[in-house]
C-alpha cells in the first residue's frame, strides 16, 4: 500500500513539473553539456535546454567569467547545428577568445544594438526563430514581464537563451528557469609553478526551477568543464574579496 | 502596337505656379524678370500682361512705361525645370514613361495606357481637368510621334488628338515653329515666305539640308516618323514592378496592410515563376493631395516569400502618413537575385548561420536597427589584438585561416585600453600591483610578457608587452606596458581586458 502511495506521489510530482512548463528531455537527444556533478542540480539531472537562463554579474571580471561559462555551454549546444546570436548594447566580448571555449567565433552573429530598449526586442525575435540554436543577450535590466515574454518565446521554438545581466544593482524576480552567478577564483597550477592556470570559477546556482540550487568550483580544461571538489581555502578568500 | 505619345504644354508654367502659391494674383498682370547684363529682362508673363503689349525679353523699365500697374517678381533660373520634374513625377500615375521637356512641357509615352481611363479623349480630359484644378493652364496633344505631338500641342488650335497615321496631314497647316527649330532658322523661313509646313514639306531633303542645315531635316523627319526619336524617362522602368490603383483613397492601416499584401503576393508569384528573389524593394505611395513617399527594405538573402517580405515592410509601416488618403501604391523590386535551390538543404535539421530562417531573422533585425550593427568576425591575419577579429557581413563566407588558440586571449576587451598605475619590481617582470579605478589589485600570479609589435605598415606607435595577471581574489586581467621600460617615467601601463 505504501509503495503505491509513493508511486502516486512521484507520479504527481512528475505531473506537476510538467504542468509548470518543464518538459522532460526528448529521448535520443544528447543534452549532456559536460557539466558533470553540476548537472545533478537540474530536474532529471539534465541541463534544461529550450529555456531561459539568467546570469548575474556585478563587475566586468564577473561578466568575463560568465561569458566563459556560457561559451562552454554554447559549445555543446552548437553541436547539433543552428546559429548563435550574441546580442548586446555595449559589447566588450572579444570574439577570438570564444575559440578557447570551443566555439568557432565565425559561427556567432554579433548584434550590437545601438539603443538599449531594442535589445530585448531583438532577443525576443531571435528566440522565436527556429534556425537559431542559442541566443546570448547582454542587458542590464530584465523585468518580470520581459522575462516571461522571453520564456514564452522559447517554449514554442526550443531555443536556449542566456541572459547575461551586467552591473545588476538589485536582483528582481524573473521567470527564468535558472539564475547563476559566476565569479573568477584563484587558478591553481601544480605546486611551485609560477604563472596563471586554467580558468576557474565559483559557480553558484542561485535558483533553479524544480531543482536544487548549489555551489561548485569549476575549471575549464581541455575544452571541458572539470568540477573541483573542496578547495575551501579559495572559497574563504573569495568571500573576503 | 504603334507608339502613341502625348505632349503637355504648360502655357504659363511659372506665372500659374505663382498664382497657386499667392492667392489674389489670378487675373492680374504680372511678370517674372531676371537680371541680364545689368538690366531686368522679362522671362515669363501672364495673358493680362501681354494685353498691354508686354512681351518676353522686354526690359522691365520699358514694360513699366506701357503697363503702369504691372507687378514684377524675381525669377530664378532653373525653377521651371524643378517644377516640371515635380509635375513629371505626378504624371507617373498615368504612364510609367515620362520625360521632362524643358522649358515648359512634358512628354508622355502613352502607348497602351489610354484605355485604362476610357480612351484617349477621356485620358487627356482627366489630365487637363486635374491640372486645371491644381491651377495650371495646359494644352496636351496625342500623336504617333513626339515631334507631331509637340507641334500640335503648341501650334494647333483644335484637333488635339491626331488619329493613327494622320500625323503628316496634321502637320501640314502648322507654322514652322511647330518643328522645334531654333529662332534663327524660323526667321529665315519667315523671310522666305514659308509660313506653313506644307509649303516646304515636299522640298527634297538635299535642298532643305543645304539651305537650313541638317538639324532642320532631322526635326522634320522625326515629326513625320521617318527618323526614330527616343524618350528618356524620368525614372528608369523597373523590370519587377506592381501597381495598385485604389478605387477609393485608402486611409486606414488595415487597408494599407491589405494593399501591401496584395502587391507582395503578385510580385512574389511572378518572381517565384522566374526563380528569383527580392534583395531590395521599395514601396511608394501617392497621396490624393499630390504628395508621395516611400519605404524601402533590403534582405540578406534573395527571398520570394510573401510573409517574410510583409514582415519586413510591417516594421516600417508606421512611417506611412496617409493624410487625406492614398490613391496609388507602387511596389518595385529594385534588386533581384536567383534563389538558391532549397532541395539540397532538406536533410540538415538545423542550418548554420546562413540558413533561410536565420537570414529572415537578420532581415527583420536589420529593418529595425540597421544593417551596420549586425556583425560577424572572421580570423584576420593580424597580430595586433584590435585587428585580429575581422568584421565581415557576408554570412556565407568561410574563414580562410584558423582561429589561433596558442595564446590566451581575454573574454572581455576594452575598446580603448585604460591607463593604470602599476608597479613592477624589475623592468621586464610583470607588475606586483596595479591600481585601476581607485582599487588596488595585488598580483599573485602572472604570465608573460607577450610582445606584440605594432603593424608599422598600417600605423606608427609603440609596441606592447602583454601580461596575464591574476590578483588575490582570482580575477584575471590582461595588462600591457606600452613601449620599453623607462626608468624616469614608468606611467605606461594599461588594462586591456578581462579573462574568463
Amino acid at each position: 500500500m505504501t509503495a503505491t502511495k509513493e508511486e502516486i506521489i512521484s507520479k504527481l510530482r512528475h505531473d506537476m513539473t510538467r504542468w509548470e512548463g518543464f518538459r522532460p528531455p526528448q529521448p535520443g537527444t544528447d543534452n549532456d553539456l559536460g557539466l558533470g556533478p553540476v548537472a545533478a542540480a537540474f530536474p532529471y539531472g539534465v541541463f534544461p535546454t529550450g529555456a531561459i537562463h539568467e546570469f548575474i554579474s556585478n563587475c566586468p571580471e564577473d561578466t568575463a567569467a560568465s561569458g566563459g561559462f556560457i561559451a562552454g555551454l554554447v559549445q555543446k549546444l552548437l553541436g547539433n547545428g543552428g546559429a548563435c546570436l550574441w546580442i548586446s548594447y555595449t559589447r566588450r566580448i572579444y570574439p577570438p577568445a570564444l575559440k578557447l571555449f570551443g566555439v568557432d567565433p565565425d559561427r556567432v552573429i554579433f548584434v550590437d544594438v545601438p539603443l538599449q530598449k531594442d535589445v530585448l526586442w531583438v532577443t525576443e525575435e531571435a528566440l522565436k526563430c527556429d534556425g537559431v540554436a542559442t541566443v546570448i543577450c547582454e542587458t542590464k535590466d530584465l523585468s518580470f514581464t520581459e522575462s516571461q515574454r522571453l520564456q514564452l518565446a522559447v517554449e514554442k521554438s526550443h531555443v536556449t537563451g542566456f541572459v547575461l545581466r551586467k552591473d545588476v544593482k538589485k536582483v528582481n524576480t524573473t521567470a527564468c528557469v535558472t539564475r547563476w552567478q559566476i565569479r573568477p577564483v584563484r587558478s591553481q597550477l601544480r605546486t611551485g609553478m609560477p604563472g596563471v592556470g586554467h580558468p576557474r570559477w565559483q559557480v553558484e546556482l542561485l535558483k533553479v526551477r524544480n531543482g536544487r540550487p548549489g555551489n561548485w568550483t569549476v575549471e575549464w580544461k581541455k575544452l571541458d568543464f572539470q568540477t573541483i571538489i573542496i578547495p575551501q581555502l579559495t572559497e574563504e578568500a573569495r568571500r573576503y574579496a | 502596337m504603334p507608339k502613341r505619345f502625348a505632349s503637355i504644354w504648360f502655357r504659363h508654367l511659372l506665372t500659374d505656379w505663382k498664382a497657386i502659391r499667392q492667392t489674389g494674383l489670378k487675373g492680374k498682370a504680372y511678370v517674372f524678370a531676371e537680371p541680364d547684363h545689368g538690366r531686368m529682362l522679362i522671362t515669363a508673363l501672364t495673358d493680362e500682361a501681354s494685353k498691354y503689349g508686354v512681351t518676353e525679353g522686354m526690359t522691365v523699365a520699358d514694360a513699366r512705361v506701357i503697363a503702369p500697374d504691372l507687378q514684377v517678381f524675381d525669377g530664378k533660373p532653373g525653377r521651371n525645370l524643378k517644377l516640371l520634374t515635380g509635375l513629371a513625377e505626378w504624371c507617373l500615375r498615368y504612364t510609367p514613361l515620362v520625360q521632362v521637356d524643358p522649358p515648359d512641357g512634358l512628354l508622355l509615352d502613352v502607348t497602351g495606357c489610354t484605355h485604362l481611363k476610357g480612351g484617349e479623349k477621356a485620358y487627356l480630359q482627366e489630365i487637363v481637368s486635374r491640372l486645371k484644378a491644381i491651377g495650371y493652364d495646359v494644352r496636351p496633344a496625342i500623336a504617333d510621334t513626339i515631334g507631331t505631338a509637340w507641334g500640335v500641342a503648341r501650334c494647333a488650335t483644335s484637333g488635339l488628338i491626331i488619329p493613327e497615321g494622320e500625323h503628316r496631314n496634321a502637320l501640314m497647316p502648322l507654322p514652322p515653329s511647330a518643328l522645334r527649330l531654333p529662332m534663327n532658322q524660323l526667321l529665315k523661313l519667315r523671310n522666305l515666305g514659308l509660313h506653313q509646313i506644307n509649303s516646304f514639306i515636299y522640298m527634297p531633303n538635299a535642298v532643305l539640308r543645304r539651305r537650313f542645315g541638317k538639324d532642320m531635316v532631322l526635326r522634320l523627319q522625326q515629326a513625320l516618323g521617318q527618323e526614330v526619336e527616343y524618350l528618356f524617362p524620368l525614372k528608369e522602368p523597373v523590370p519587377y514592378s506592381v501597381r495598385l490603383d485604389c478605387m477609393e483613397p485608402v486611409r486606414t492601416r488595415t487597408a494599407i496592410e491589405i494593399g501591401l499584401n496584395d502587391l507582395l503576393e503578385r510580385l512574389c508569384k511572378r518572381l517565384y515563376g522566374e526563380g528569383l528573389g527580392v534583395r531590395s524593394a521599395i514601396l511608394t505611395w501617392y497621396r490624393v493631395d499630390g504628395k508621395n513617399g516611400n519605404i524601402s527594405i533590403g534582405t540578406n538573402h534573395p527571398s520570394n516569400r510573401t510573409q517574410h517580405l510583409f514582415k519586413l515592410f510591417f516594421i516600417k509601416l508606421e512611417t506611412i502618413a496617409p493624410g487625406l488618403g492614398i490613391e496609388l501604391f507602387v511596389l518595385d523590386a529594385l534588386k533581384t537575385e536567383p534563389v538558391n535551390d532549397k532541395q539540397s538543404e532538406i536533410w540538415s535539421a538545423r542550418g548554420g548561420a546562413d540558413s533561410e530562417e536565420v537570414a529572415e531573422l537578420l532581415d527583420r533585425v536589420a529593418g529595425r536597427i540597421g544593417t551596420a550593427h549586425i556583425n560577424r568576425y572572421l580570423p584576420g591575419e593580424h597580430y595586433w589584438p584590435e585587428r585580429t577579429p575581422e568584421p565581415n557581413t557576408n554570412f556565407k563566407k568561410k574563414p580562410e585561416s584558423d582561429w589561433r588558440t596558442d595564446k590566451p586571449r581575454p573574454m572581455q576587451i576594452l575598446d580603448n585600453p585604460e591607463r593604470i598605475e602599476a608597479m613592477a619590481l624589475t623592468p621586464d617582470y610583470p607588475p606586483k600591483l596595479f591600481i585601476w579605478k581607485g582599487e588596488q589589485h595585488i598580483i599573485v600570479g602572472a604570465d608573460g610578457p607577450e610582445r606584440i609589435e605594432r603593424e608599422w605598415w598600417l600605423e606608427p606607435g609603440e609596441h606592447r608587452d602583454y601580461y596575464i595577471a591574476e590578483d588575490e581574489a582570482g580575477r584575471r586581467y590582461w595588462l600591457f606596458r606600452s613601449g620599453h621600460y623607462n626608468a624616469e617615467n614608468n606611467q605606461h601601463w594599461y588594462l586591456h581586458g578581462f579573462f574568463a
